[in-house]
């Protein structure tokens, strides 16, 4: 019951978002931005910060795909969590997490965005962390927590520098006042709030936690951790592109640091045997795509990735969630194989799935991505090329992902003594890999860069950014020449995997211990970051606080009391003494006086 | 020779310190306290004494104030010496240290 209350109340909200989408879209271009202001959160001098919300084009487009994707994944939870005893917990957080997503990308400031941002973190970990009994996901959960925790310090600071310089957290006032920015200004508020989107994005350095977040359950992975929650930042770049035009050093920083973590990302993929955390760093290494497009001014072309990539993502987790249902919870891809015959609708979708991520045309991912490595090569010719290469390593290690779990021999029935009878789920499951698969294959057509009228995406986007988009006119015979290489890339990565991976199960050589270890940043950050840390705290703990400071304490009232003890003795009892006391008083009293009137 | 105010100065200079003395030197209680009443007396003289000399009525009042703090201070301190001698018979001052530190 939960999980279908559930379901129909994020359907109902994506209807509205819908019927929202058709007013805005009826209105001419120019007036498509409606703020919202319900009232004053906190004045304080000339700083005021409202509560509201701002409908234009992006947002409106994050809603829309935020709110339908997560119908989808709520059936399908429907259908995976069926035999959870926490099912009705599972949906709350579900829902809570619609909630903050989309009060996120719905704010009217900065502040409400940063609530949301906050929002979908908690939720982030209390869905990693939802299997809290296993020490590895109550330990995923955490460390989601810390490592977004780092980027959020940029992003705070981030704010803290432009209500200094702007006075406002207002997204349309700060834009208007960008002016009252030094130029360092401007770098400095452009990288602080891709420090705060690296973190929720998994950027490089701050991406080890993603891989780690697949302890939750399957619809979670496809929800949050790569459809929706991890694009904030995308969104939050995107959404503040007038700052990033005017600050080009920064652009170039966000560019390669995007494209660096493509690229790292896709290495380790290769070398993945989880069929989760395959798609983690796949998702990483998208999630990159979309930094190199912000990075290069592209800012249409990343949202078009993130819509693909939502599309074809969440189509591929919801596939491995099926996978791991019917292999009754193994998650190893080397113990699949051979699911193609007892699996034919999950096995068939993510065919698609691995195609479109891949970039093969037709399907969605090769606009995307092409949209994406056209607008990079303008930037620079290096940042193309690692792109493209990265590309066919996509298209390598998906490859390798669907021949290992989809053909070749049945491994499992070795292992599981044949008490495994694997199958395709039900309806709740089925329908949403279905859309999925749709949407995966036709996302593409929301933006054909074959003229003006088939952009639909980046004109309905331009009253956002096109003021700050690099402006980029391929010629029809460049546009070709891009497409032919991009399908090629795809094309030759696909089938290095069949030629690698079809008669193989183990290649060693191919999975190098640095790329299955991550190229070892999760063991440096340990060793570097953060056992330095704990041994710092330890030493505060014994050293700094136990003997320092208590010792202050404790010594100001030992000091006092050893005084007090010596002092005391003057109280003899006496009455003669005291008497005494009073007399020698009473004369150097007189005394003094006598000497001061000079007698 | 005349008796002039330094005469009177002088006896209550004598007086305060016979009384002060006596306070410091002696260990019976009662005759510690009648010291005291001395050097108060000696107080006594010396500012009526002043009230004569110039002639002002204050140094008198001032003599009042003192008697009845006199009076007060008899009241309170014969009842306390009588309650110590009820407890031990020819107790001096010097058993009673019992707010020693």
């Amino acid at each position: 019951m939960a999980g279908w209350i559930a379901t129909l109340v994020v359907l109902a909200s994506f209807i509205v978002t819908v019927l929202v989408f058709a007013s805005v879209a009826g209105e001419p271009a120019s007036s498509r931005l409606h703020v919202e202001n319900w009232f004053t959160w906190l004045s304080s001098g000339q700083l005021s910060i409202g509560v509201g919300i701002q409908v234009d084009p992006l947002s409106l487009t994050m809603a829309m795909f935020i709110t339908g994707i997560s119908t989808l994944i709520h059936c399908y939870s429907v259908g995976y969590m069926e035999h959870d005893a926490q099912f009705s917990k599972f949906f709350v957080y579900l829902n809570l997490f619609v909630f903050s997503m989309l009060m996120l990308v719905l704010g009217e400031n900065l502040l409400i965005t940063f609530l949301g941002w906050e929002g979908v973190g908690v939720c982030s970990y209390f869905l990693v962390a939802f299997w809290f009994t296993r020490p590895s996901a109550a330990s995923a959960g955490k460390k989601a927590m810390i490592y977004n925790r780092v980027g959020d310090g940029g992003f705070l600071i981030a704010l803290f520098l432009l209500i200094d310089k702007t006075h406002s957290l207002t997204f349309t006032t700060i834009f208007s006042r960008l002016s009252q920015l030094s130029s360092a200004d401007l770098i400095a508020v452009s990288l602080l709030l891709f420090v705060g989107a690296a973190g929720k994005s998994a950027q490089l350095p701050l991406f080890p936690w993603l891989a780690d977040a697949m302890e939750g359950p399957t619809p979670v992975s496809a929800l949050i951790h790569a459809a929706t929650m991890v694009t904030a930042g995308v969104y939050l770049m995107c959404r503040v592109s007038p700052i990033l035009h005017l600050a080009p050093d920064a652009g170039h920083v966000i560019a390669w640091i995007g494209v660096a973590t493509a690229f790292i990302a896709a290495t380790i993929g290769c070398a993945q045997t989880d069929i989760k955390k395959v798609l983690a760093y796949s998702t990483v290494s998208q999630l990159g795509y979309m930094f190199l497009a912000v990075g290069c001014g592209a800012y249409d072309a990343a949202i078009f990735l993130m819509l693909t990539h939502a599309f074809y993502k969440a189509l591929l987790f919801l596939g491995s969630g099926s996978v791991i249902h019917a292999m009754d919870d193994e998650q190893d891809i080397k113990k699949m194989g051979a699911l193609r015959k007892v699996m034919p609708l999950t096995s068939a979708t993510f065919f698609i799935g691995w195609l479109s991520i891949a970039g093969v045309p037709p399907f969605s991912g090769f606009w995307a991505k092409g949209d994406v490595l056209s607008n990079a090569w303008v930037v620079s010719p290096a940042l193309w090329a690692v792109g493209a290469f990265t590309a066919i390593l996509t298209a390598y290690y998906m490859g390798r992902q669907y021949l290992l779990v989809f053909l070749g021999d049945p491994r499992w029935k070795e292992t599981g003594e044949g008490s495994l009878h694997p199958h395709d789920a039900g309806w709740q499951m089925s329908m949403p890999l279905i859309v999925l698969a749709v949407l995966a294959s036709f996302g593409g057509l929301i933006n054909l860069p074959f003229g003006s009228h088939l952009t639909f995406l980046d004109s309905w986007l331009s009253p956002d950014v096109g003021s700050s988009l690099l402006h980029n006119t391929d010629s029809t015979l460049q546009l070709w020449l891009f497409g032919i290489a991009d399908a090629v890339f795809a094309i030759g990565g696909a089938s290095m995997a069949l030629a690698l991976w079809r008669n193989y199960v183990n290649r060693p050589a191919l999975e190098p211990r640095f790329l299955s270890m991550a190229w070892f940043l999760d063991a440096s950050i340990d060793r570097f970051i953060a056992r330095p840390s704990s041994a710092l705290a330890l030493f505060s703990a014994t050293i700094v606080d136990r003997q320092i400071i208590d010792g202050a304490v404790n010594g100001v009232a030992g000091l006092f009391k050893v005084s007090a003890s010596k002092l005391r003795r003057v109280q003899t009892g006496y009455v003669r003494s005291y008497a005494l006391a009073i007399i020698a008083g009473l004369v150097i009293m007189v005394a003094y006086f006598m000497i001061r009137s000079g007698l | 020779m005349t008796v002039n105010a330094s005469w009177y100065l002088t006896l209550a200079a004598i007086l305060f310190t016979i009384g002060s003395v006596g306070m410091l030197v002696r260990r019976n209680i009662l005759v510690m306290f009648m010291c005291i009443e001395l050097m108060l007396n000696a107080a006594n003289l010396t500012f009526v004494t002043f009230s004569r000399v110039l002639n002002d009525i204050g140094g008198q009042i001032s003599v009042f104030f003192v008697l009845i703090v006199a009076a007060a201070e008899v009241v309170v301190g014969l009842a306390i010496i009588v309650a110590i001698y009820r407890r031990r018979v020819g107790a001096t001052a010097d058993d009673q240290h019992l707010l020693k530190g």
